[in-house]
């Protein structure tokens, strides 16, 4: 056993919570400071979600990852500032403030896990948690510099995880290099009972650079119009490292990716709408007014506890499970991440993994994006990992105007090991 | 297309609280985004994917519930050990 | 003058319902007996437990926690698909009903929607005009929502008091088609359903709240229902929710048709409405809730697999069934139809039965079925109150005549006010020691001036002369009338056959 203190100095606001110290024990995490998104339960520290309708809730109990960790021998550090209910591409949705990304103050570090990568690229952490729906641990790998990983889904138990978009998220690991990342899998994956959704295939794996002959697949999709062309050069240098380390890269198609942002919007606001139901202030939260009718309380909790774009994915949601609206929206959004998860299918029979850029730009400037559909649509490139389930990492491959750029590795549902181990030999082809 | 009252009801169904001034903006943003949906409408109804994960259970054993006083933790609205909600009218 | 409603916008009056017909459907919620939650591993045992202590982060709908599906439950629901006949369906799925309640802490049922456990099946009961089969449109299973209560009452309450122990508990939902006809006839489905679940040992009719029904009730013209329902006359319908007991089904439901004949009577326009039965008064009131606007915005459940469980179903075996047990009663015991059928209607009254049986079947038919579920229904009483043993010592005395079949009754009176009482009784011997009603001895020889029964014949001839005349003129109720009478000296004591045989004796002799 031994404590570790850090100092509290957080000028990235990259915390909502920090502990003053941690205990860490033995295990493959032995001596090691690890920061936890805001949305994952830890018993009796503060989990809000950076919202300000589940500010003051202390969790009776851990997530499963939680325990993983502490089990490890890991200490807690802190909650890491993301947008709310990660719902955000910058972390600028938050109720405790934007997060600052520590390459340029003065721009975004990303979203939804943003504190937690703006915690891991300053050096306050070595590694942290963050969560992915739609691309909310790669986008601010990408943004910060760092390396993130979408693990497949159902290999990390999300028990404990406060449900934004079930059938699509996964707790992840960030750190700033791909062995670190390796390590946590480790330590994260493994069947675990109270989570119907997980699956029996802990990850136990040491990255392997060699990858002469791996074929690699560059979708044209990943590389269209709305991509700045100054981040394609930096990841098309990137994947010519990864040729000239071995691999074949192959060119390719995915037509399903014309629909992937809708079918992604329509299905992680209609699960949200239905999963932030329960804020009621009666069990946590601030409390509901006894004074007024459910019906007054309820609706003011909402009104005044959410922020604007929480509020607007549950309209939406609401909306697209509406009857009259359910076939229209919802039923569409299934078939087309069939048609995702099938593309995917299609090109793995002829590709090992898929790269391409993991942002179609570097970060924003705080305050920047104000339109939420223009916001939603630099989810392009993350979402169809998210819609089929498979794994997908960034690992920092250069920068752009000054500012890091993401090149993503996508790999067929189980191969985790197979995704890092691309990256690694990407980390380490560049560090030579 | 919805108009300014769709997106009223639409909020009465989600006992989300918008205020009127907001109203405006609202729709115009949600109509955006609406219209951005309208490409699933290409989409054709394929057949449902196969899940091989099927019949995940758990046995009718008895665990440990919360203790009391951390069930109650999380509020003060409490009386006798219930929960005091608004009443519903 | 017969009217039948026009197309919309007139009124017509209903006068005469002979062309009429009561369109009734049931959608039932009963229970599951398992030891822990649909969801989680709670224990289900609460009733006697403090507010809230049968919780954990799952049924409290804390963030992040996660549902875990109790295999006993789908097992328990297979039964009931099964007994019911339906048909399996090949994958069935979980869904979320979404709206706002206090007592639904996620702000969503998990229930299932589209694709449901299972669906077509049939109960057949005994109707108002003979056996009929009522069928079963679906069957499946969801969680029940907590507990609200109100201090102060419902009306002054100036806040709720909320419950969640009652959250996750596993709940079995039955529809039924439209297919009962009358309030009579919808107890009588419920009293088979009840008795059904209970054979099939998933379910506890003797907890509180343990089953609540919900029913569709209209008055229809005859034969509008079995063209689809698609006949020009839809007189709208009333829905009565949450019923919470097997009585008060058919108090709400002959509420129901009285009020609603009445409405048709005044030319009322019947809509569709939400009703909801006020047990107290017997009565139903047009109910105003929010939650009857709300649309569930239906969708799968995300973190729960679909079942596959066809297979298993096939090898679920099913115990013995009422109607089965019935007609095993009929050949192995020799009841009669009407005491096979009280005998089985109840799980608890058959196996208590063929406990007891033993020593004469038919006598202890007659004995339980008629006078033992009689006297225990008058005291509001369960027969699981009822020791086997001791009642089993008590049809022994009657059965070798120790007693009289009147003694008898009185014994058990007193026996079973005394469980009341105190929970425990004397023992069957010892009561009919107590009160005296041990059956008169005849001694050997009759006439004999120690014979008790003969010495009370001899009073009543000598008491009432004009019986003994009017016997010796031919009327035979004179007979009886002196019989009863000396019953009545021997305050039940002697066994009638004794005093028929002393009374023949001793008129024929004199008359």
């Amino acid at each position: 056993m031994a404590t570790l203190t850090f100092p509290q100095d957080d000028r990235y606001n990259a915390f909502i919570t920090m502990l003053d110290k941690a205990e860490t024990g033995p295990g493959k995490l032995s001596g090691i400071g690890i920061a936890i998104k805001d949305n994952i339960s830890t018993r009796g520290i503060q989990t809000t979600c950076a919202s300000r309708i589940l500010e003051g809730y202390l969790p009776p109990y851990d997530a499963h990852v939680v325990k993983l960790v502490k089990k490890a021998g890991a200490g807690i550090v802190g909650k890491t500032n993301m947008d709310e209910f990660g719902m955000g591409t910058t972390t600028e949705n938050s109720a405790f403030g934007p997060t600052k990304n520590p390459a340029d103050t003065s721009r975004v570090p990303g979203g939804s896990s943003g504190g937690s990568a703006a915690a891991v690229a300053s050096g306050m952490v070595r590694m942290a948690l963050g969560t992915d729906t739609g691309g909310s641990i790669r986008c601010p790998a990408a943004f910060c510099g760092i390396v993130g990983h979408k693990p497949t889904y159902g290999r990390v138990s999300r028990y404990g995880l406060v449900a934004y978009a079930n059938s699509l998220e996964q707790i992840g690991p960030m750190a700033r290099t791909v062995s670190d990342i390796s390590l946590l899998m480790e330590v994260l994956t493994g069947y675990d009972p109270s989570d119907s959704t997980s699956v029996n295939c802990p990850y136990a794996h040491i990255p392997d650079p060699d990858i002469r002959g791996l074929k690699i697949g560059v979708p044209e999709e990943y590389f269209g119009e709305g991509v700045d062309p100054r981040v394609a050069s930096v990841v098309w240098d990137g994947i010519s490292l990864l040729e000239r380390k071995g691999a074949d890269i192959i060119t390719c198609r995915m037509p399903s990716m014309a629909y992937a942002l809708a079918a992604y919007y329509v299905t992680c606001t209609s699960e949200a709408s239905s999963n932030l139901a329960r804020f009621d202030g009666v069990r946590y939260g601030p409390p509901a007014d006894t004074r007024q009718t459910w019906h007054e309380s309820f609706q003011e909790r909402r009104r005044d506890g959410f922020g604007t774009e929480v509020k607007r994915r549950i309209m939406l949601g609401t909306f697209a499970l509406s009857s009259g609206y359910y076939g229209k929206y919802y039923a569409k959004a299934q078939a087309a991440r069939q048609q995702v998860r099938n593309d995917f299918l299609r090109l793995f029979r002829e590709v090992d993994v898929i790269a391409g850029p993991t942002m179609p730009t570097v970060a924003f400037r705080i305050g920047e994006k104000t339109d939420p559909l223009s916001m939603y649509l630099s989810d392009i490139l993350t979402v169809p990992a998210n819609l089929a389930g498979i794994p997908a990492i960034s690992v920092p491959c250069g920068t752009s105007e000054g500012l890091p750029v993401g090149l993503q590795i996508m790999g067929p549902h189980f191969r985790d090991e197979r995704v890092i181990d691309v990256a690694y030999a990407f980390e380490q082809g560049v560090s030579r | 297309m919805v108009s300014e009252k769709d997106v009223a009801h639409i909020a009465e169904l989600a006992d989300i609280g918008i205020e009127k001034e907001e109203l405006a903006e609202f729709t115009g943003r949600f109509n955006e985004i609406l219209d951005y949906f309208d490409i699933l409408d290409q989409v054709e109804q394929g057949a449902r994917g196969g899940t091989d994960l099927v019949n995940i259970f758990r046995d009718d054993i008895v665990e440990d519930s919360l203790p009391a006083d951390e069930v109650l933790a999380n509020t003060r609205e409490k009386e006798d050990g219930f929960f005091r909600a608004p009443r519903v009218m | 003058m017969t009217g039948t409603a026009d197309t919309a916008g007139q009124e017509s009056r209903v006068t005469d319902f002979s062309d009429d017909e009561v369109i009734i459907g049931l959608e039932i919620h009963c229970q599951l007996d398992t030891l822990t939650k649909l969801f989680c591993g709670c224990s289900t045992d609460y009733r006697d437990d403090g507010p809230n202590t049968h919780v954990c982060p799952i049924c409290l709908g804390l963030p992040g926690s996660l549902p875990r599906v109790n295999r006993k439950a789908i097992e328990y629901a297979l039964r009931v698909a099964k007994a019911l006949n339906c048909t399996i369906v090949e994958e069935s799925e979980f869904a979320r009903k979404n709206y706002f309640y206090p007592d639904l802490n996620k702000g969503f049922q998990i229930t299932q929607y589209d694709r449901p456990l299972a669906v077509k099946g049939y109960l057949d009961i005994e109707g108002d005009d003979g056996e009929k089969r009522v069928r079963i449109t679906r069957v499946h299973v969801e969680e029940d929502p907590g507990r609200l209560v109100h201090k102060g009452g419902a009306d002054r309450a100036k806040y709720t008091l909320v419950d969640y122990n009652r959250a996750g508990i596993p709940l079995i939902e039955i529809v039924t088609e439209p297919d009962i006809r009358s309030p009579k006839e919808a107890r009588k489905f419920l009293n088979k359903l009840r008795a059904t679940l209970e054979y099939l040992g998933v379910f506890d009719s003797e907890k509180e709240g343990s089953l609540r029904v919900d029913a569709n009730i209209s008055i229809q013209p005859r034969g509008w229902f079995d063209r689809e329902g698609k006949g020009k006359a839809d007189r709208g319908r009333a829905e009565v929710k949450n019923i919470s007991s097997y009585k008060g089904v058919e108090k709400a439901l002959t509420f129901e048709v009285t009020r609603q004949k009445n409405a048709l009577r005044r030319g009322q326009r019947l809509g569709t409405e939400t009703r909801h039965f006020v047990e107290t008064r017997g009565v139903t009131t047009s109910s105003r809730s929010k939650e009857m606007e709300q649309e569930y915005r239906y969708f799968p459940e995300p973190d729960l697999r679909p079942l596959r469980v066809c297979a298993w179903a096939d090898e679920i075996v099913l115990p013995e069934l009422p109607d089965a047990r019935r007609a095993r009663f009929l050949t192995q015991y020799g009841c009669s139809p009407i005491h096979a059928r009280t005998l089985t209607g109840d799980l608890r009254v058959a196996e208590f039965y063929e406990q007891v049986a033993g020593i004469d079947p038919v006598l202890v038919a007659t004995w339980v079925a008629d006078t033992l579920l009689g006297e225990l229904n008058y005291r509001d009483m369960s027969i699981s109150r009822v020791s086997p043993d001791w009642f089993r010592e008590l049809l022994f005395l009657v059965h070798k005549g120790n007693v009289t079949d009147k003694g008898g009754i009185e014994v058990l009176r007193s026996l079973l006010d005394q469980i009341r009482e105190s929970g425990s009784c004397e023992t069957p011997g010892a009561c009919v020691g107590r009160l005296g009603l041990r059956v008169l001895e005849r001694t050997a020889e009759t006439g004999s001036e120690d014979d008790p029964v003969v010495n009370a014949a001899r009073e009543v001839i000598a008491e009432q002369p004009q019986a003994v005349a009017d016997f010796a003129a031919g009327k035979k109720e004179a007979f009886n009338f002196l019989v009863g009478q000396v019953m009545k000296k021997t305050r039940g004591r002697a066994k009638p056959a004794d005093v028929n045989q002393v009374l023949s004796g001793i008129l024929g002799k004199e008359g």
